[in-house]
């Protein structure tokens, strides 16, 4: 167990060295000096040698993926160009929105999918099966942002339930930041939870063919009691992997639903560090995502080790 | 012959191949016709509802959304398909690659799937496309890219489980080469899977071209995108929720239509899984 462990935590070390090589790569391929880009078309170039020469613009690019990496091993992220604060604060400010975010879409799609599958899955073949997974799939495709805009008609706009867009901010309050995270949230939820209805159902469907559950039932064990004693333990351990890997793509998902519902979000955040070429804000909210992923992924793997043996004595 | 048959009694596969087929024929459609001409503006009959004139109704400039949506398939599908092209063209050889040789090789595979998996998607795809500029073939690279580990993984996974066969074994011991063999036994044995995981990639394809297209990165105007159309939607929706309702039925039928044919294909091809529907 303690070499499998080993083995998966420098990998996710290697990865994310190789992935910070990447992002600081694909961002000095940038087109545009930054230094110009900050001070404007305008700036002469004494100025913008100034700013280079304050930014370490003009170091050898080694010297300058070094610093780098060495900042982000210490908590220094650098100082955003646009914003003029540091890189590592403008993250917490934006990940105080995101993460409820993220973490609400996936109670919801939580609370809604499992049921469902095991709803779906306990009456394999009968009309509410064919339906909920009918649903389901439609589920699937529906484009997130695409659902928002609908949520947005029905509840903001016919209803005015809700509000349409923007943070209230959690300094003015607990309700009205959640009322303001309800819409994106079901928004991101929906495709999610229709991925994880159609897992635990067919999770659920292989573990009830197994040997043990015949033999559950051919002790007299009710049906009720095989299937939530027995087989949901046992079906839930690829659910729960789904359930890891569904966490970071939630949020990255953030940037397109942040956008639709104006939330100063991580995802936006690195929208508008694109657009104004603030780089070193893109790096860090980048290489802190690959970071997030990186680790739930090893947490998801470790922990699906530690419930199924079979994984670590193979390694 | 009994597979075929299978296939065309399959519900899924014959709703999905029916709704495939109508996207396929209207996106081939919009070359040669559509009601109105997409670029024409009538600010006249700007935000008009359905009516028999325009049956899903008129923009904010006037101009028929029927005629857009025809016209906005073609980048959606042009986009999907070849960022799966891409991904299948560089993936599927890397996994045969590694399944055949196994060792460093198979090893230095897996280590980049786990460096690009690491990457969330969505996010790396506005990263290149905003970096790069926006349009279809940057946002093609970008989707393009996300597929490359997918179907190296599908292929390594179904070789590897190929290259321990009886026919594989007797192939290797009559001195074919491991290229030959991969090209004359492994590669045709797996490309049910192949297939089914390039509707799938197709279907995941169209939803994100849709998604970089509303978010500004994908065709550019005035090229019609159904993204790019949800996005002009957004600020109408309270007064013109047509708007918004079309273009975001034409994604789903669309997405719909790939996933159904997905699955009825791998009821039929694989039936191991069958239900993991």
């Amino acid at each position: 167990m303690l070499t499998y462990a080993s083995k998966r935590v420098l990998i996710g070390l290697v990865t994310l060295l190789a992935a910070s090589i990447i992002v600081f790569a694909v961002l000095e391929v940038v087109p545009g000096d930054p230094a110009r880009l900050m001070l404007g078309m305008n700036a002469t170039e004494d100025a913008v040698r100034a700013l280079q020469e304050q930014m370490g613009f003009n170091q050898p690019l080694l010297t300058r993926y070094f610093n780098w990496l060495g900042g982000l091993l210490t908590g220094d992220f650098g100082k955003s160009y646009t914003y003029s604060v540091p890189v590592l604060d403008l993250i917490k400010e934006r990940m105080a929105v995101s993460l409820p975010l993220a973490m609400t879409s996936l109670v919801i799609s939580t609370i809604i999918a499992i049921p469902v599958g095991i709803f779906a899955a306990s009456r394999r073949g009968s009309a509410t099966d064919t339906a909920a997974m009918g649903i389901a799939q439609i589920g699937v495709a529906i484009p997130n942002f695409w659902f928002a805009l609908l949520l947005v008609y029905l509840f903001a706009i016919v209803l005015r339930l809700l509000p349409a867009g923007g943070f209230a901010g959690w300094e003015n309050g607990f309700w009205p930041s959640i009322k303001s995270l309800i819409l994106p949230s079901l928004a991101l939820a929906l495709p999610q939870a229709s991925i994880l209805a159609r897992v635990t159902r067919s999770s659920l469907l292989d573990v009830l063919g197994e040997d043990y559950i015949r033999t559950a039932r051919a002790k007299g064990l009710s049906r009720r009691k095989v299937l939530y004693y027995h087989a949901l333990r046992n079906a839930l351990i690829p659910v729960l992997t789904i359930l890891g890997m569904q966490f970071s793509f939630l949020l990255a998902g953030t940037i397109i639903i942040e956008n639709v519902f104006y939330l100063p979000g991580l995802g936006r955040l690195v929208f508008q560090a694109i657009t104004q070429r603030d780089l070193i804000v893109v790096q860090g909210v980048v290489i802190m995502l690959v970071a997030i992923v990186v680790i739930i992924n090893l947490l998801v793997d470790l922990g699906y080790a530690v419930v199924d043996p079979r994984l670590w004595s193979r390694s | 012959m009994k597979r075929t048959s299978s296939l065309f009694t399959n519900r899924s596969f014959l709703i999905g191949a029916v709704i495939t087929l109508i996207v396929a024929l209207t996106a081939g459609l919009s070359f040669i016709w559509t009601p109105y001409s997409v670029s024409a503006l009538d600010i006249v009959a700007k935000l008009k509802p359905s009516s028999p004139a325009h049956w899903m109704g008129t923009d904010h400039f006037g101009r028929d959304i029927l005629s857009m949506i025809m016209v906005g398939s073609r980048a959606s599908i042009f986009v999907a398909l070849v960022s799966v092209a891409i991904g299948a063209g560089i993936g599927i050889p890397l996994g045969l690659w590694a399944a055949a040789r196994g060792g460093i090789v198979d090893e230095m595979l897996m280590r980049f799937n786990d460096l690009v998996f690491a990457f969330p998607a969505l996010l790396s795809a506005v990263m290149i496309t905003a970096i790069f500029g926006p349009g279809a073939i940057n946002a093609i690279i970008a989707i393009g890219i996300f597929n490359i580990p997918v179907f190296a993984r599908v292929a390594r996974g179904a070789a590897l489980s190929l290259w321990v066969r009886e026919f594989v074994l007797a192939a290797r011991a009559i001195g074919k080469s491991e290229g030959r063999i991969t090209l004359d036994h492994i590669l045709p044995n797996m490309a049910n899977i192949l297939i089914i995981q390039g509707t799938i990639q197709f279907s995941l394809g169209i939803l994100a071209e849709a998604g970089l297209s509303y978010v500004g990165l994908g065709a550019q105007p005035p090229t019609p995108s159904w993204g790019r159309m949800l996005f002009e939607a957004q600020t109408m929706i309270g007064l013109a929720p047509h708007m918004a309702l079309f273009p975001g039925l034409a994604i789903v039928a669309t997405v719909l239509g790939l996933n159904l044919l997905g699955d009825g294909l791998r009821d039929v091809l694989d039936p191991k899984l069958r239900h993991m529907r």
